[in-house]
């Protein structure tokens, strides 16, 4: 019974959680976190669960009140689906673990409505990423971006202008996707999927389905902030209290990522694309840039939550180049970078969570050699995550950064080959810069090393968090084989 | 050329619409400006969609077993309209959201104009 059912759990028990919330915890404030991590660790293990079913059972339909596709709404688990669920819920588990203490410190008269709106959140994602509706996946998209507005807007002083930058553009992005929902339903007369994906090949030749290709995409390359579209990301995240950019930044804009992977390759099809619009190239270029430009402006930033904003922006470009070059290795470098860039993103950002209550801010130059001395297994977990973003082996950076240097090199474009080498050095300046200030910078002045008691460890609840995804960076980098044979290989769209 | 122009001659009130909004949204300093411009382009797209549910000739989706057998020309297509209602009380929210959000703004920085509050957040910078 809860087997059959288990591909609508996820988001059902967050979606439960979310309401439950608000109820039980309004006299009872200290229910809210324990009932927001039942929720999030029950949906981590259905995840888990319905990965294995997928794997071993292929892809499963689930049919919502017994009504048959394309009538009825259904949701999907194929390998793809499965993996991303299960990497959005199980990083979003552990920054929850992670965000317990921040948001205590940080929120500490708002945290019963912080964590209702968090699993409202968690719930639009695993909506996204589990419909296969178009319609659906519109409403859930909503409700996860006004989940992000609210966790912007309860920042610092300047965050509500932050968050309402990014609602007029992630209005604007919500609005073109439904555009595209329009002209879909229009020349196909279906909004599910698997049924457009049966009938859009034989319709290249449509203008109006080609615009609907083109207004999705731009819809849901806001959403996921590719490059000129990524206006509203670095204000948003650096911001928002540090608990919401530990979990907006690693797997809010994935989940856009996965949308438009879905819908180019999954729906339309690869034939399609070729046929219709020069996307793909489109999309490979903007990455392109994005590694670059990203890149280059995080080398600039003096604030650590900033900078890793702007390697946000670049690490995208790496995802949108990946799904530019349309090549089996250039889906295999985006899926398995999905999930590398949510841990290597998850570990940074919680760092910066633990300087900024340890500390009291996340300034790089103030940083010094102290911090190592105090704060030494944070500091590990930063030097382990940073090496992973800049792609040094066995962390699991390197392994997506050389599966998508394999797809440029089969598509021939030395280019993308070269945005790919120079941003290595970019993200190597940028990490080590911060390095170089933890572990060498001696203190300024002569103030006595010892003199600052409340430098100390972060507590436990904020430091095994950060240690396992730390950890994880490095297991996953040596099992790579396991996860790229076993799961994403068998993620290469058809025709491909 | 001219058949194709009356032909849709909503879809161009349409996109008319979306022009506005869109101008609204980019153009104007006023948050609030802003907000009707969103609120215009999203009220765009809900026409559009109810537009391309109408059928000339067509009737409410209501079964009358008087007109005998069930055609389904004769009833204009109901599903657009209710994706819309859902998409309505979308934009509704959204806007409650923005507009919570301009009052947390106003109350903060005592103005709604874009370019005089960038200047607030920049002084803010200097001073920290």
């Amino acid at each position: 019974m809860i087997l059959s059912n288990s591909p609508a759990l996820a988001p059902l028990s967050l979606l439960l959680a979310a309401i439950v919330i608000p109820m039980v915890a309004f006299r009872r404030r200290w229910l809210a976190f324990p009932i927001a991590l039942c929720a999030s660790a029950f949906a981590t293990g259905i995840s888990v669960v319905n990965l294995v079913r997928v794997l071993s059972e292929g892809v499963i339909h689930y049919h919502f009140g017994g009504w048959i596709p394309p009538i009825g709404i259904e949701y999907v688990l194929d390998p793809l689906s499965a993996f991303v669920t299960l990497v959005v819920n199980a990083v979003s588990l552990l920054v929850l673990v992670h965000a317990h203490r921040s948001v205590a410190a940080e929120l500490p008269d708002r945290s019963m409505p912080y964590y209702a709106v968090v699993m409202l959140m968690l719930t639009g994602f695993n909506g996204i990423i589990l419909t296969g509706d178009f319609f659906n996946l519109y409403v859930f998209l909503e409700i996860s971006s006004l989940a992000l507005y609210g966790m912007i807007a309860v920042g610092n002083k300047k965050s509500p202008v932050a968050a309402f930058r990014y609602l007029i553009m992630g209005t604007v992005g919500g609005s073109f996707y439904l555009l595209g929902v329009g002209f879909v339903y229009m020349t196909t007369g279906s909004l599910n999927m698997a049924d457009i994906a049966k009938i859009a090949p034989t319709l290249y030749h449509q203008p109006a389905l080609v615009a609907a290709l083109g207004l999705m995409v731009v819809g849901l390359g806001i959403k996921m902030a590719i490059f000129p579209l990524h206006g509203w990301l670095p204000d948003a995240y650096t911001y928002a209290p540090s608990a919401s950019s530990a979990l907006i930044a690693p797997v809010g804009a994935k989940v856009g990522v996965y949308a438009i992977i879905r819908v180019i390759f999954y729906v339309f099809g690869v034939d399609f694309v070729r046929h219709s619009l020069p996307l793909t190239d489109i999309l490979a270029w903007l990455g392109a840039i994005a590694i670059v430009y990203g890149s280059v402006l995080a080398i600039a930033q003096k604030e650590m939550k900033r900078m890793l904003a702007y390697s946000s922006v670049a690490q995208i470009g790496y995802i949108g180049l990946g799904i530019g070059l349309a090549n089996p290795y250039g889906i295999i470098g985006a899926v398995l970078h999905v999930m590398n860039h949510a841990l290597m993103k998850a570990c940074l950002f919680l760092v910066a969570g633990n300087f900024r209550l340890k500390l009291g801010h996340s300034t790089i130059p103030r940083l010094d050699h102290r911090v190592r001395k105090r704060m030494p297994w944070t500091t590990a977990a930063f030097t382990v995550g940073a090496l992973s973003m800049v792609g040094v082996p066995p962390t699991v950076g390197f392994f997506s950064k050389w599966y998508l240097a394999l797809g440029t090199i089969q598509n021939g474009r030395w280019l993308f080959l070269a945005a790919l080498l120079v941003s290595s050095l970019l993200n190597a300046v940028y990490f080590f810069r911060v390095l170089e200030k933890v572990y060498m910078k001696p203190l300024e002045g002569d103030v006595p090393d010892d003199g600052d008691t409340a430098l100390a460890e972060a507590p436990g609840s904020m430091l095994i968090p950060t240690l396992v995804l730390g950890i994880a960076l490095l297991l996953l980098g040596l099992f790579n084989a396991v996860i790229v044979t076993g799961i994403i290989t068998r993620i290469v769209p058809p025709g491909m | 050329m001219l058949d194709f122009f009356i032909g849709h001659y909503a879809y161009w009130f349409v996109f008319i619409l979306m022009a506005i909004g869109l101008y609204g949204m980019t153009v104007k300093c006023n948050l609030v400006k802003k907000l009707i411009g969103m609120t215009i382009f999203q009220v765009s797209i809900i026409l559009f969609f109810v537009a391309s549910a109408n059928k000339w000739g067509a009737t409410v989706p209501v079964l009358d077993h008087s007109a005998g057998s069930i055609d389904p020309t004769k009833y204009i297509n109901p599903l657009p309209h209710t994706l819309m209602l859902t998409a309505i009380v979308v934009g509704v929210a959204t806007l409650g959201v923005a507009l919570a959000l301009v009052i947390t703004i106003y109350n903060r920085y005592q103005t709604l104009d874009e370019t005089r509050l960038l200047e607030h957040m920049r002084k803010d910078d200097d001073s920290e």
